[in-house]
């Protein structure tokens, strides 16, 4: 990038940083600003245009806005359905993973016994792995428990599969937990359990949130796990990722594009939303995993 | 007090390991023994049959335009997103000169960082849905429509051998930059601000500041970006299952191998030779992650 090498003549007067610099640095990002949001809105104003108007001239807006495709896509591809069981699937891994993850991380950040470190690194090694070599015998365990096309299964697999960095961040995250409260409470007669569920999680509220938020995202846009688990005829059953990208393998021969775009609009918009009131800290919380 | 302690232990581990162990760990055990057996469909009884998947894949045109597929991967999609992403968080932490004493960003830092982070929080598989459309070899693509205006013909994106596995890193770096924009940001913001007072003091310019200065300080931060985007270079499934042409074409130019994997096992049903594939992905990610830490290793500058 072009530099200024005028400017640092006067460091303490430099109030106005639109130089020719500013100018270029503005360009730069402005640019990079609208090919993120210009897709995304888009595939909006495509959702309410007809399909003479996608084929016609893509860098059009709609002539009238009608939202007969969100019905479509919400009644006939049934993405109102794929939602319901998205949030249904995630909301329960979640909150399993964030349970048996925090329990699993105290132990093993708090209390020292024989084993301690081989079932620590054993959860740890898991975040190596990639999820591709298990894969064919992962979908024989689901069936021969009789869980396949089923989402109980995949609430159990997913709990599974996001152990490993749960329990790696918030046993970090328990260790630099002062010890003195839980040992207070010992003292004073509360159970182990009750030190934890009362004391300690509390306390670990800022590392729970982080954590939290990154395995409701990481889960919520899961794609690989579904379309194995729910492989079977149960597109009742289907998450939204699946649900979407077969739309979109149907698309070529249906051509109901709008209906297409309503459905993305569908998936997209409240991921958005939430992402907008809760940025800071998803954006801490995805990136936390880095800093270690 | 001694007997309830370890009960609680107990209790408290119980429930995740036998999970973990259940779903992930016994999965990698069994994958291994998989790849030395014959397994194909579904009741069938499997085989041992030694190195014989592995000796089979040598010859596998498909897996070696894969592998060599994730080559290209990690090369170019790390290397471009990490720049773009290191000028932007330069940009929008230190570009806006001091006031105060404080590094400052560019006007409207924040807005930009809210709006280049929005790729991350959509799912893999719906941006490879929303790419279909914009990439349409028609002038009923966004791309094409715009090149259209301006008289160029329309280009087969996905759909041109040579062009489609780069139109497809074009995706992943458009998902990925915002990422690390928030990760480098949160380094820079780290290093302490005396340093460039001093830095400024003595004349140095802003070029001086971002490859003399702030680089040198990123590096951890850096590695770990490496790490990440390399490990993400040996995925690419979502994208490449749904974003491709017949899912890795046209022709295998885009395929990679946790494709071939899913294919092999749930098309196929050849359950053998895809864990034999699982395999080799697995030894090809160790091997990068360890020798990336290896070789990027420096001495800590500690501040």
């Amino acid at each position: 990038m072009v530099s200024k090498p005028a400017s640092h003549g006067r460091p303490r007067r430099r109030r106005n940083p639109l130089g020719a610099f500013g100018a270029l640095s503005h360009l730069a990002l402005l640019v990079w600003a609208i090919l993120i949001i210009g897709p995304i809105l888009w595939t909006f104003l495509g959702s309410f245009k007809s399909n003479a108007e996608i084929f016609g001239d893509p860098i059009t807006l709609p002539a009238t806005y009608h939202w007969d495709a969100w019905g479509r896509a919400f009644q006939k591809a049934h993405i109102g359905q794929y939602m319901i069981n998205t949030v249904f699937v995630v909301t329960c891994s979640t909150a399993l993973t964030m349970l048996l993850g925090s329990m699993a991380a105290y132990v093993l950040a708090r209390y020292s016994f024989p084993g301690n470190r081989a079932i620590y690194f054993l959860f740890v090694s898991g975040m190596t792995f990639p999820v591709f070599l298990a894969l064919v015998p992962l979908f024989f365990v689901v069936r021969n428990l009789g869980l396949l096309d089923t989402h109980f299964g995949v609430i159990l697999v997913y709990v599974a599969y996001s152990l490993p960095f749960t329990v790696f961040f918030l046993s970090a995250f328990f260790k630099t937990l002062p010890t003195s409260v839980a040992e207070a409470a010992l003292m004073d007669g509360c159970s182990h359990t009750r030190t934890f569920f009362q004391i300690m999680v509390p306390m670990a509220k800022p590392g729970l949130v982080s954590i939290t938020i990154f395995n409701i995202l990481g889960q919520w846009n899961q794609y690989l796990l579904p379309i194995v688990l729910l492989s079977g005829n149960v597109e009742d059953k289907w998450l939204i990722t699946q649900g979407i990208a077969n739309i979109s393998t149907n698309a070529g021969y249906e051509a109901d594009w709008p209906g297409l775009f309503a459905a993305l609009s569908m998936a997209i918009i409240p991921v958005m939303i939430v992402y907008i009131i809760f940025q800071r800290q998803i954006q801490s919380g995805l990136t936390s995993g880095a800093v270690k | 007090m001694r007997h309830g302690r370890y009960r609680f232990i107990f209790g408290f581990l119980a429930a995740p390991v036998i999970l973990y162990v259940v779903f992930v760990i016994s999965p990698y055990i069994q994958a291994f023994y998989i790849s030395l057996t014959n397994w194909k469909g579904i009741s069938a009884n499997p085989q041992f049959i030694g190195l014989e998947n592995y000796t089979r894949l040598l010859d596998d045109e498909v897996f070696w335009a894969a592998v060599r597929h994730h080559g290209v991967l990690l090369l170019v999609m790390p290397l471009v997103t990490i720049v773009i992403a290191l000028f932007f968080s330069f940009l929008l932490n230190l570009s806006g000169g001091q006031r105060g004493g404080q590094m400052r960003g560019i006007w409207g830092s924040k807005v930009y960082r809210v709006i280049f982070f929005l790729p991350q929080v959509l799912a893999v598989a719906i941006v490879g849905v929303l790419f279909q459309a914009i990439y349409r070899p028609d002038e009923s693509g966004v791309i094409n429509g715009l090149l259209g205006l301006v008289g160029i013909d329309p280009v087969g994106w996905l759909i041109a051998p040579d062009l489609a596995l780069w139109s497809i890193i074009g995706v992943m770096v458009w998902q990925a930059v915002g990422f690390y924009v928030v990760l480098f940001s949160a380094g820079m913001s780290s290093i302490p601000k005396d340093v460039f007072e001093a830095a400024e003091l003595d004349g140095a310019n802003r070029s001086t500041l971002f490859f003399k200065i702030t680089l040198p300080l990123l590096w951890d931060t850096m590695q770990v970006a490496w790490v990440y985007l390399g490990i993400a270079a040996f995925d690419a499934f979502a994208l490449v299952q749904v974003l491709s042409v017949d899912r890795g074409g046209p022709d295998n130019s885009t395929t990679v191998l946790p494709l071939e994997i899913w294919r092999t096992a749930f098309n196929f049903s050849k359950f053998g030779y895809a864990s034999a594939m699982g395999v080799v992905l697995f030894f090809m990610t160790i091997t990068f992650a360890a020798l990336t830490l290896r070789v990027t290793r420096r001495e800590r500058i500690e501040f």
